[in-house]
């Protein structure tokens, strides 16, 4: 009994080592980057509130690189309602937009009413309120950026999805899979091993996610639910399975299974639990990701030579190649309105992550300061790409918007960030 | 010195055996080379006999060179078995003409101790992606199974784990770095 609390401890003591948290740095925001003005929310109880709301969503919203927020010094007044913004007041500091709110208390929990004003038009674009327990203020926060960003950009915000991430100590004999919010705040570890911890992958749900963990000597792709823990050991078979890949609807589990050093993608029923080999080739093939229809897949296939992105159509096992330029593309992502491919792109000696458009077939190198990168994700709102790159002999995550206009990292204060996946919109 | 004399070992024991395995894709057949040498060591009987009824000495020189040639070869083989890495390019998966003698000796280890077992472990280089650099460091694996099958070693002694780039041997960030990473460990579990 002691000992196994004691074992807890010193896995409790190793997991916190390699813990990451991350932060914010916008590196290149949009030229065209909107002026908001975020004006600290009013709060009229007696303690502090456990979490600073407005200045969230001013941290939320500045660092999408979609707006240029006002630092709160630069203001004259600060209204809590609609009635008291002065237009001319904003449009003299040239701002375009005004936030303002107040917070209450409702029951045990909060109320947060927002209001969101155009200084131009000079009218209030829209009135909010949202209500939540004490522990889900930065949930509250969260809420209103997407409403605001929603509203001010037309895109979906995407700063209530969670990330989930591999960090690895330097020595390589720990590593944790995370789960935070997309702004790296809230860091949880969910598992912790002695062993790799590689390719963790969403359900389209968000209750779970797949991964792939060498905890038995050997890879095997695990599901493990959020809210309870819970873990299952899906796939093991006879060499190396690994590379899950949920589709879309949710039925279907895409994986690599190789056996004698022959890499073939696989599909896993997962109501029957009945695998199918879809490709049969001699060369790797690996990292396949379904598109939005459920029924084609993009994979990564060195049939060509070296390795090149390939679509798949899982209803006759027809393969195209798709990536002509360069001799190194590979872990392909596809945007969920079917337009963008998202992959890495070696350009000379250097990994980038590039973009195709689907349609006319052009190509866009969308990372240029960072080296090494690797493991794309798209955000659900097919906006920006999270991804692993090397920096000054350590491995961080940093993200790109899909037009390559929009760039921030979210280095961490310890040890190597890898892989990271970004959830669905929940 | 040394690899000279392991190769003309290697050269007359295995050589016959090496061009018919590679030319398979399976494994090596067990019984096949088993055969050979009973087959040699009933010439070599035959021969005796015979040359006895000759009254020749050409026998007992061939005799006792046979010998020697033995014990040459398990020194030879000890120092080339030292060398347990194996490295490859960059995105390749051929084994170089240098790690050829080592993974030889190594093969004729593991045939002549049958109870012996290793694993290799497959490894790539940081660059380029997870899933595809698991798959290289497996094909790099597999590459090394295949050389020590066509030498000898059977396929019951020989497990490929690959970790792909999660675990490097050198953390630096350049070609030297990365050179040491792409590799083959042969990690003997028995001896």
């Amino acid at each position: 009994m002691v000992t196994r609390w004691l074992g807890f401890v010193a896995l409790m003591v190793v997991a916190l080592a390699a813990r990451a948290e991350l932060v914010i740095e916008v590196t290149q925001g949009k030229q065209s980057a909107i002026p908001v003005a975020v004006v600290p929310f009013a709060w009229a109880g007696p303690d502090a509130l456990p979490e600073d709301v407005s200045g969230i969503v001013a941290n939320d919203l500045g660092g999408s690189g979609y707006f240029r927020v006002m630092p709160e010094s630069n203001m004259i007044t600060k209204p809590a309602t609609a009635d008291e913004v002065v237009y001319s007041e904003w449009s003299n500091l040239r701002q375009d937009f005004v936030v303002v709110g107040n917070i209450s208390r409702d029951g045990d929990g909060y109320a947060v009413e927002f209001h969101v004003m155009d200084v131009h038009q000079k009218v209030e674009l829209l009135r909010h309120r949202v209500k939540g327990k004490g522990t889900q203020l930065r949930d509250i926060a969260h809420y209103i950026s997407d409403f605001v960003f929603k509203k001010l950009t037309g895109i979906p915000g995407v700063f209530s999805t969670k990330l989930v991430y591999v960090t690895t100590n330097r020595d390589r004999t720990r590593f944790n899979l995370n789960y935070a919010d997309a702004d790296g705040a809230r860091e949880q570890l969910i598992f912790s091993s002695d062993q790799p911890i590689i390719s963790p992958a969403w359900a389209p749900d968000g209750k779970k996610v797949a991964y792939v963990s060498f905890e038995t000597g050997r890879t095997a792709i695990y599901f493990q639910e959020l809210a309870t823990g819970k873990r299952e050991l899906v796939l093991k078979m006879k060499g190396s399975t690994s590379a899950p890949a949920f589709s879309p609807d949710g039925t279907k589990l895409a994986f690599v299974h190789s056996y004698l050093g022959n890499p073939d993608i696989y599909v896993l029923d997962l109501n029957t639990r009945k695998t199918e080999r879809l490709t049969n080739h001699y060369a790797i093939d690996t990292e396949p990701q379904w598109m939005a229809d459920n029924r084609h897949l993009v994979f990564t296939s060195s049939r060509a030579g070296g390795p090149q992105i390939y679509q798949l159509d899982t209803s006759n096992k027809a393969v195209k190649r798709m990536t002509y330029e360069g001799n190194y593309n590979a872990r392909a992502r596809v945007t969920d309105d079917g337009r963008k491919l998202i992959y890495v792109h070696r350009s000379g000696e250097s990994f980038h992550i590039a973009s195709q458009d689907l349609r006319t077939g052009m190509v866009q190198v969308l990372t240029s300061d960072t080296d090494l990168d690797e493991s794309p994700s798209v955000a659900p709102n097919g906006s920006m790409v999270i991804y692993a790159a090397s920096e000054a002999d350590r491995s961080i995550l940093a993200a790109v918007s899909v037009d390559g206009d929009v760039k921030f990292r979210l280095p961490s204060k310890y040890g190597d960030v890898r892989e990271p996946a970004w959830s669905p919109i929940f | 010195m040394q690899k000279n004399a392991l190769y003309k070992a290697l050269g007359l024991t295995l050589g016959a055996l090496l061009v018919t395995a590679c030319s398979s894709t399976g494994e090596v057949n067990e019984g096949e080379a088993s055969n050979t040498t009973a087959s040699a060591q009933s010439q070599t009987k035959t021969t005796n006999g015979s040359a006895s009824s000759n009254g020749t000495t050409a026998v007992d020189t061939s005799a006792v060179s046979g010998e020697s040639l033995k014990s040459e070869m398990s020194q030879a083989e000890a120092a080339l078995m030292e060398q347990t890495v194996f490295y490859f390019d960059f995105d390749q998966s051929t084994i170089k003409s240098d790690s050829k003698a080592a993974l030889m000796a190594h093969a004729a280890y593991l045939k002549s101790h049958s109870s012996a077992r290793v694993v290799l472990e497959g490894h790539a280089d940081e660059r380029g992606t997870v899933e595809y650099n698991l798959a290289l460091g497996e094909r790099r694996g597999m590459a090394v199974r295949r050389y020590l099958l066509a030498n000898g070693a059977s396929a019951s002694q020989l497990e490929v784990v690959s970790f792909g780039e999660e675990r490097p041997a050198v953390m630096g960030h350049n070609e030297s770095s990365y050179a040491k990473n792409r590799r083959v460990e042969i990690k003997y579990q028995s001896r």
